[in-house]
């Protein structure tokens, strides 16, 4: 695992947020994600998590505070796997390095090695409407993979899976994490899927969103199955929840 | 076949429409012989007089193929130009709002003043020939062309809009590889649309600009002016067999290039 005391991949510092309508989103929120963490963010619907990483990436400026990115390059997989339809699942991972004018042959063989990596070889051809759920999922990781981001941000990205799927794509993603040493920003509503795949689980308020509660996971990678039935990841997910319930006023 | 047919039998085919197609022939035959019992009819012969003058006589039949050639030639420059033109309108509607309005209201101008009011002029201006009948069609064609394309082009999705947004992709690009290919199955409805409008277009056009070639218009004139109710009749079919030819042929393009992908019309 990359040292937890180099550069912070992400910070925000004293983050608020209020939109021109007068929602206020986010209040005074601060977070660091550092290399090789993966950090999970659950709270409840409408507390500003999605804001949280549209500030971070960018798409969004907040209305108070500072946020420092260390690399600029960011993977972004959001809820549903936005892919363009009328590209087919090797153009839509070529997109982003299309966009960063990689030339042809190195899209090319990226791509081929992130659909490899997914576990989608042999749907190179196939346009998004023919895939099921979970292999869109699968294309848009695929798709954010090629420029190997120092910083990986997921908005509920398995939210709309069933069960089985979402826990063989946490298994992949582990294995993901493991590899490629990305710092994770991991948006779910899942407490049990933010313990079992993150470092550390922050808890956030009903809007206007603030960090609540800040949980180290303390168990090994690579995690298995058997994990979700430890006595101690179920104390730790019930004191998250806990902290959930608190948070909700 | 497709889940109707299976689960309708002979209703989800083409059952239904051949049964009112056959209870409209016999009403014609019912309101002929009503009409007029005699063998040549004028006002209203015997469908199978019609069949017999159109398609019996190789001659005949030429004649208004040629005619449908002429009038397909001038429907199709027309549509290509409101092609040409409503698509370049329509994205630069789509780069500012300001654009936008300041065009859209002469585009519902075009759209509402009536042809006939315009066509004198058109006349006047541009000559009674071919020039005329084409600008006819394309200034009947022209709005469903922006409208679709302007609508399809607005109707990109936020999520794929923010991908481009989070590389820095410059407009022209946004508009080549996002805006321009989730337009276009809307673009294509507009085509269709425009494709059967041009052909009325073309029609139109003829029975006002009768120097040159011979359309259908102006077929269909002449031979009301001659009381050849037959070759009329036949004039009216080949010019709906031709709209509805231009109007499938814009589907089946349509389908080529977005069925792969975008399940619809
Ligand atoms: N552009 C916007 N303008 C106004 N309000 C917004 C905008 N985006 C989000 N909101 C509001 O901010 C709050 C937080 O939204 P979001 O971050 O999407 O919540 P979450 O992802 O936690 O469900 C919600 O109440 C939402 O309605
Ligand atoms: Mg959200």
């Amino acid at each position: 695992m990359t040292s937890l005391t180099s550069a912070p991949a992400l910070t925000f510092d004293k983050v608020s947020m209020v939109f021109p309508d007068g929602t206020k989103a986010l209040d005074e929120v601060s977070l660091t994600v550092r290399p090789g963490e993966f950090v999970s963010i659950v709270g409840p619907s409408g507390c500003g998590k999605s804001t949280v990483l549209r500030i971070a990436s960018g798409l969004l400026s907040p209305s108070e505070g500072q946020v420092e990115l260390d690399d600029q390059n960011i993977g972004y997989v959001f809820q549903d796997a936005t892919l363009l339809p009328w590209r087919s699942v090797q153009k839509n991972i070529e997109l982003f390095m299309e966009l960063e004018g990689v030339d042809k042959q190195a899209r090319r063989e990226n791509a081929a090695a992130a659909i490899e990596l997914v576990g989608l070889s042999g749907f190179e051809k196939h346009h998004p409407i023919r895939l099921s759920g979970g292999m869109k999922m699968r294309v848009s990781l695929a798709r954010s993979l090629t420029l190997h981001p120092g910083l990986f941000l997921f908005d509920e990205p398995f939210g709309a899976l069933d069960e089985i799927t979402r826990e063989r794509l946490n298994d992949e993603l582990i294995a993901l994490f493991l590899r490629e040493r990305f710092g994770g920003l991991f948006i779910t509503h899942s407490i049990s899927e933010a313990t079992f795949l993150s470092t550390r689980v922050l808890v956030m308020s009903d809007r206007p969103g603030r960090i609540v509660g800040d949980f180290e996971i303390p168990f090994e990678y690579p995690r298995s199955e058997e994990l979700r039935y430890d006595p101690l990841f179920a104390e730790l997910s019930g004191t998250i929840s806990q902290a959930l319930r608190d948070g909700h006023s | 076949m497709s889940k109707t047919s299976l689960r309708y039998g002979w209703l989800g085919t083409g059952g239904p429409p051949a049964l009112v197609f056959l209870t409209f022939v016999g009403a014609w035959y019912g309101y002929s012989a009503l009409v007029g019992p005699t063998e040549r009819n004028i006002s209203s012969p015997y469908p199978h007089a019609v069949v017999q003058t159109v398609f019996g006589d190789l001659s005949n039949l030429t004649e208004l193929l040629k005619a449908t050639w002429v009038t397909t030639k001038v429907a199709g420059v027309g549509l290509v130009i409101a092609m040409a033109v409503g698509i370049l309108f329509a994205v630069l509607m789509s780069q500012a709002k300001w654009i936008e309005r300041s065009f859209y209201p002469y585009a519902v101008l075009l759209q509402t003043v009536p042809i006939l009011a315009l066509v004198p002029l058109i006349g006047l201006r541009w000559g009674f020939g071919f020039k005329s009948r084409v600008i006819v069609c394309v200034i009947i064609s022209l709005f469903p062309i922006i409208t679709n394309t302007l609508f399809g082009l607005k109707s990109t999705e936020r999520g794929h809009g923010d991908l481009f947004l989070l590389h820095n992709a410059p407009r022209l690009t946004r508009l080549r590889k996002l805006h321009f290919p989730a337009a276009l199955p809307a673009m294509f409805t507009g085509f269709r649309i425009s494709a059967g409008l041009s052909v009325i277009g073309a029609i139109v056009g003829d029975f006002f600009f009768g120097r040159g070639q011979k359309g259908l218009g102006i077929k269909i004139r002449d031979y009301t002016n001659f009381l050849e109710t037959e070759m009329l009749i036949g004039g009216i079919i080949l010019s709906a067999l031709l709209g509805i030819a231009m109007f499938q042929v814009f589907g089946f393009i349509g389908r080529v290039i977005t069925g792969a992908w975008h399940d619809g019309a």
